[in-house]
């Protein structure tokens, strides 16, 4: 039996140069080895060389073409992902694309996702009370004349349009009859606005066409009473111990400032919002924990270090770029590898008005002129005196 | 032989100068014709002999080289008025829109010239910065509209796409007027624009001033370039491009007849708008804003933007991709005999494709033999190259003469030989493991035959499949193939770290009809299974029981003879479906380390594998042994014990499973889906159960019980609770299945180690195959509110929506085979577009990723030596070689490094 302040020293001392993580893991695996097993100090030893010589027997080599890896490693898996929008693990209430297309929709780097979700996590105070949380969602949760209506009715007779708002929702959505007429009138101003009971009856203050009667009625259904905009229906549920929000739609900035929202765990899938308002960081880690959860759900398995080269090569600029012509490829220095990807003329035409010079030291360029690629074996700059055969003779 | 290659170091864009072009002209040409009437190129014309030649007949004038060496040379074309250069127009307009029409200065202030020369500096290799900072002076300058250098007033440009500009002007009164701006007039402008002002329009002055982009004179690209090809009629058919430029040069003439004849401008002006379309299609026949040059047949004309562009075009189909010589494609069979790392090679491709073999002492006499075989003899040659470089074909004629004259410093292309090292692929090659190296077996018939085991990663099965073969032809390239693409260096995936080949259906059966408890074999089975699977073993070892005086092995003793003698390893297995099972075992190897022999073998079990120095002590062979992705003894072998043994291990161990199957018997029929009359009232059962469950959901749906889920409609909500309850069913009917079903039913064995197939499989052939589903939903497309004709208008019950309670095996009644079939079609409706869209999205991130590589220094860089990531992946570690993406499996290097100390002290 060693003690664990040996074990300590021998670890900094013998692995100095293994990543901190697996130092770590070492010594805390090590400590409990040796409680179940009584270690003795060789033993110690011999089991940190081993794990420093694993570790050096493992680590890539000069050269490797590991982009092309990558690119080939979460290819080639795609091609056995489902098209399908599925539902979210655990909230089969909220749709969520998943698949294939949603692994095109990171690596485009689209700006409006097609199923944005937030996940909100609450505050110390707000997370372990169903009635807290469900007051926070209302304060999240966007709500339209359209989700409280029971029924709705363009009445062209008398040019109206009548909203029967159901009481059960209205009470939920925390609204008054009163409250929704006043905000209304305020953004409708060309709108009369009455209220009788449960129902509400909006008429034009000038009488035109029927047809702006519709346009107008579109607007009232879809206009935002409460909440923030861009989020839909919200989803409580129990996780643990505590109440997480789950929201339809994304507003990341808005949704950090809401009273009783935990900014610190609260998270979208919008890769570009976390970019605006976390920072390119965040970003970066966005996209890996996106894609890396995409694949597992569809049980396959990308290890993360392709995944995170795929997210550095997007976020390397500052920016999140697509992968794409509008992106990385668009952007790359030499012309002719773009002009072999996409828009071949376009980029040739430009390259002889700026004058460009390729210095063909990119894969295609080499490619394309028939010369060795600068990458894998490709790397070795050997000079050699020839012929050979002179200097044995000497 | 020996002088250095020429190694092209940079490539440089920029716009011909009428000069340049006149330069490199090796004849103007001004006759609108190809050949004279008897066949020869006309002088002056179109396939002028000083252009280069393509008859065999004749010679260039220019070089005097025949068609095969002249590379051909460019002509001119001068032209009667200038014209645009299409692919230039917009940038014209910006630069006409730029700059002053005085003075051609750029308009901006010197102060502003001066701030946007710092920053072009600064930015000099960044393609975006320089993008946004032209387009920046652009929008500054347009909005000015006196001149800040000489105080000029400025009028607005109309750019009428594809090449017509006109400027709004002004007359004293102040009224506007339109004016066209010929090219001529716009080219005077861009020569006024100074040598220093071109920076900051995004121009370079020594490689494009802005006037070359006004054409004056065409360059004519050689006959090689647009050869003309001869019919079996004997016509000939000329080259698109070549009729374009007849175009062109008629009219060009008559544009210049009539500006001699004086004619009127009108008349001119339509003449050089007619050269300018001419001109302009002859670039590009796909230019908006205007119709494209047809074909007499009406085919649209293929120009010069269209050879180089999308997929068809130059770019990417001859040059990304380059056809090659040395190669072979048959349709491929397996063959379980052979190695993973060989690869059959039918008689009649080993005497096609050649190897060069230089002649040294050590080889001569081999090679003199293979000569004289000459070409159609196996093991022959085809060719031969002399110390000159010589390229001499192999005929029975000289065979004899060649093998004489036959001496060190010649080389011989011989014919493929067993050993020989061959890189093999399968379309489409998705990832590197898609293209690997194997080594020769040359076999008769006419198909390549391949290891079982090697099917996973080039995702290859026989049912007609084909697959391609390539020599390398240099040492090198052979070196590189031998050492780093041999498939036995790909048993492990990069993509997740863990076995990507491994063995495959029989194999994983026949290794648990091997392995299970109760399995032995006599010594004549032995002996044989042994020899089968190439095992060499000096002795076998001590029989496990003697009954009635025979001697008898166990499974598990004959499959230890394959494992390394030092492998100590423990697992479940995917037999350990009762964890209560496993729980003894696993603690007492964990309490003791080295527990014994005896010891183990009271708790041993099928779903726990214990090999402890190499000995199989407990458990059955399942996929988990060595089946691809989960393989964890394959995976130990490879890391441990190095490729080569692994390769060694997967040959015998494949073989040995093979031999014991086939000698066991194991085979799969309808009756082993047969159900006793309980199990299948109990299903009945079942169904009945269901189904009544879904009428009373229906009913309360009805009767507007039913409690909305939140965030659901009431349909949803009874879509999603019928769709749970008749899930629900088809479990329960599986598990009653599963229950009378038992490990000696061959199809159960094949689902539970993993080798074919799953449990739902086995569900669906003997209980009943359940809900069929489009979208994740329920069937619900075909009539008006009903899916078939046979079932009411609205029925929600579950057999009007897709629910099937029969079974493969008790036959589907015909509306279920309607539904089964409605589902089965979004399947292959789904693959197809799937295979298209991710097709394109690892093109892109081939694209986009491919230039990255590891540097010395461990970092990753692009070509621009730009930093993407300071360590690989965080912690330096190839994913391969990581232990399914860890860096370091630290449990098991503890655990066996302990075992290995304590057992020998």
């Amino acid at each position: 039996m060693v003690s664990s302040s040996t074990i300590k020293t021998l670890v900094e001392s013998k692995a100095s140069n293994l990543p901190e993580r697996i130092k770590e893991e070492l010594l805390d695996k090590l400590l409990t080895y040796n409680e179940k097993y009584k270690l003795k100090k060789a033993e110690i030893e011999a089991i940190i060389d081993e794990v420093v010589s694993e570790y050096e027997k493992a680590l890539i080599e000069p050269g490797e073409a590991v982009g092309t890896v990558t690119a080939q490693s979460i290819g080639e898996p795609s091609t056995q992902m489902t098209l399908n929008t599925f539902h979210y693990a655990g909230v089969a209430e909220i749709n969520v694309t998943l698949g294939l297309p949603r692994i095109i929709e990171i690596v485009d780097a689209r700006k409006n996702p097609s199923t944005p979700i937030m996940t909100v996590y609450l505050d110390e105070e707000h997370r372990y009370d169903p009635e807290k949380a469900r007051e926070v969602a209302r304060r999240i949760e966007g709500t339209t004349l359209e989700s409280l209506a029971r029924s709705m009715t363009l009445d062209i007779l008398n040019m109206e349009f009548v909203v029967d708002v159901d009481p059960e929702r209205l009470e939920k959505s925390g609204l008054t009859m009163e409250k929704i007429q006043a905000k209304l009138e305020r953004s409708f101003k060309s709108a009369e606005i009455e209220v009788d009971g449960n129902t509400l009856i909006i008429r034009m203050k000038k009488a035109k066409g029927v047809s702006t009667l519709r346009r107008l009625a579109d607007k009232v259904k879809k206009h935002r009473l409460k909440g923030l905009s861009g989020v839909g229906k919200t989803i409580i549920r129990k996780e643990g111990d505590e109440y997480v929000i789950y929201t339809e739609g994304s507003n990341f900035k808005q949704v950090l400032k809401v009273p009783g929202v935990d900014p610190t765990r609260t998270r979208t899938n919008n890769i570009h919002e976390i970019a605006e308002v976390l920072g390119i960081e965040a970003a970066r880690n966005a996209i890996i924990e996106e894609i890396t959860r995409t694949m597992q759900e569809q049980g396959l398995e990308v290890d993360v270090r392709h995944i995170m080269l795929v997210a550095d090569m997007m976020t390397l600029d500052g920016v999140v770029r697509p992968i794409g012509r509008h992106g990385v490829v668009g952007t790359k220095a030499s012309v002719l590898a773009r002009a072999a990807f996409e828009i071949t003329v376009q980029h040739l035409l430009q390259a002889a008005e700026r004058g460009e010079v390729d210095p063909l030291n990119g894969v295609v360029e080499n490619v394309l002129i028939g010369q060795p690629v600068p990458v894998g074996t490709g790397i070795v700059r050997l000079a050699m005196k020839l012929p050979i055969k002179k200097s044995i003779e000497e | 032989m020996h002088s250095m290659k020429k190694v092209i170091g940079s490539i440089e864009f920029g716009i011909l100068s009428p000069q340049e072009i006149r330069k490199m002209s090796a004849a103007e040409i001004t006759v609108p014709d190809t050949y004279s009437e008897d066949g020869y190129p006309i002088d002056g014309g179109l396939m002028d002999r000083r252009l280069g030649v393509i008859d065999p007949n004749l010679r260039c004038e220019t070089c005097g080289a025949n068609y095969k060496e002249c590379p051909g040379h460019f002509g001119h074309i001068e032209l009667a008025r200038p014209v645009i250069h299409v692919g230039f127009a917009k940038t014209i307009y910006r630069i006409l829109e730029s700059t002053c029409r005085e003075c051609g200065r750029i308009r901006l202030t010197d102060e502003e010239i001066e701030e946007y020369m710092t920053k072009f500096n600064v930015n000099e290799a960044r393609k975006s910065e320089i993008d946004a900072l032209v387009t920046e002076v652009y929008k500054k300058a347009r909005e000015r509209m006196v001149c800040p250098h000489c105080g000029a007033p400025q009028y607005q440009i109309k750019f009428e796409r594809p090449t017509i500009y006109w400027e709004i002007r002004r007359d004293e009164e102040g009224n506007e007027y339109r004016h066209r701006m010929m090219p001529s007039e716009i080219r005077d402008r861009l020569e006024k624009i100074p040598d220093k002002d071109l920076p900051l329009l995004g121009l370079d002055p020594e490689k494009s001033r802005p006037e070359w982009m006004v054409l004056t004179v065409l360059p004519v690209p050689p006959v090689t370039v647009r050869p003309s090809i001869t019919l079996e009629s004997g016509i000939r058919a000329e080259d698109d491009l070549t009729h374009k430029l007849v175009d062109i040069i008629r009219i060009n003439a008559r544009l210049k007849q009539n500006i001699e004849a004086g004619a009127p401008q009108l008349i001119i002006e339509d003449l050089w708008d007619l050269l300018q379309y001419h001109v302009t299609t002859y670039f590009d026949n796909e230019t908006s804003g205007i119709p494209p040059a047809k074909h007499k047949s009406g085919r649209p004309l293929k120009t010069l933007a269209q050879r180089l562009k999308g997929k068809e075009g130059r770019f990417r189909k001859n040059l990304s991709g380059k056809r090659v010589n040395f190669s072979a494609r048959t349709v491929i069979s397996p063959d379980p005999m052979i190695s993973i790392n060989e690869v059959g090679v039918p008689l009649v491709v080993a005497m096609e494709l050649t190897v060069p073999e230089k002649v040294t002492e050590f080889n001569i006499e081999k090679l003199r033999k293979m000569i004289l075989n000459g070409p159609e003899k196996y093991p022959g040659a085809n060719y031969v190259i002399d110390p000159q470089g010589r390229r001499i074909r192999l005929m029975e004629s000289n065979k004899e003469n060649i093998a004489n004259m036959l001496d060190i410093g010649w080389t011989v292309e011989r014919h493929l030989l067993d050993g020989d090292i061959v890189l093999f692929n399968r379309q489409p090659s998705l990832h590197r493991m898609s293209i690997m190296a194997h080594r020769v077996r040359v076999m008769p018939y006419k198909t390549f035959r391949l290891n079982l085991a090697v099917c996973p990663p080039y995702n290859a099965d026989f049912d007609g499949d084909e697959m391609n073969l390539h020599v390398p032809q240099t040492e090198e390239a052979q070196a590189e193939a031998r050492i780093l693409m041999e498939v036995q260096n790909h048993i492990l995936s990069p993509r997740y770290g863990g076995p990507i080949i491994g063995g495959i259906q029989d194999h994983i059966s026949g290794g648990y009809l091997l392995t299970r408890e109760g399995s032995y074999f006599t010594k004549y089975e032995v002996e044989q299974m042994l020899m089968f699977a190439g095992v060499d073993v000096k002795e076998l070892p001590k029989p496990d029981k003697v009954e009635n005086g025979i001697e008898y092995w166990s499974g598990k003793t004959i499959f230890s003879l394959l494992l390394p003698k030092d492998l100590t390893i423990w697992y479940r297995n995917k037999l350990c479906d009762d964890p209560s099972q496993c729980e003894p075992i696993e603690k007492l190897i964990e309490e003791k380390l080295v527990p014994s022999e005896e010891e183990i073998r009271k708790v041993a079990t099928d779903g726990f594998v214990y090999i402890h120095n190499g000995k199989l002590l407990s458990g059955a062979i399942d996929k988990k042994a060595y089946g691809r992705e989960d393989g964890k003894i394959l995976d130990i072998i490879v890391r441990e014990y190095g490729v080569e043994r692994a390769r060694q291990f997967l040959d015998q161990v494949t073989k040995l499973a093979i031999w014991v199957i086939t000698h066991k018997g194991f085979t799969t029929g309808i009756d082993d889906e047969d159900l006793p009359d309980e199990a299948k009232a109990r299903i009945r059962e079942i169904i009945m159960e269901a189904e009544k469950k879904v009428q009373r959901l229906i009913e309360a749906y009805k009767n507007g019980e039913l409690e909305p889920l939140p965030g659901k409609t009431l349909e949803e909500t009874l879509e999603s609770k019928i769709m749970a309850v008749l899930s629900e069913a088809r479990d329960n009917a599986g598990k009653v299945a599963e229950k009378y079903l038992g490990m000696n039913n061959h199809t159960v064995i094949m689902a539970k180690t993993g080798a074919r197939g799953k449990i739902l499989n086995i569900t669906q052939m003997a209980a009943m195959l359940g809900q069929q589903s489009i979208r994740g939903k329920r069937l619900y497309r075909g009539y008006r509110n009903r899916v078939l004709s046979h079932f009411k208008p609205g029925d929600l019950g579950a057999r009007a929506k897709g629910f099937i309670v029969n079974s493969y095996k008790s036959g589907l009644s015909p509306q279920e085979y309607f539904f089964h079939a409605m589902g089965g079609r979004e399947g292959l409706v789904d693959t197809a577009v799937r295979t298209a869209q991710s097709g394109y999205m690892q093109r892109r991130l081939i694209n986009a990723l491919q230039d990255l590589k590891v540097d010395y220094d461990g970092t990753v860089r692009d070509p621009t030596g730009i930093i993407v990531q300071f360590r690989y992946g965080e912690d330096g570690v190839d994913p391969m070689k990581s232990w399914g993406g860890k860096t370091v499996d630290v449990d098991r290097v503890i655990m066996r490094t302990l075992i290995k100390i304590r057992e020998k002290g």
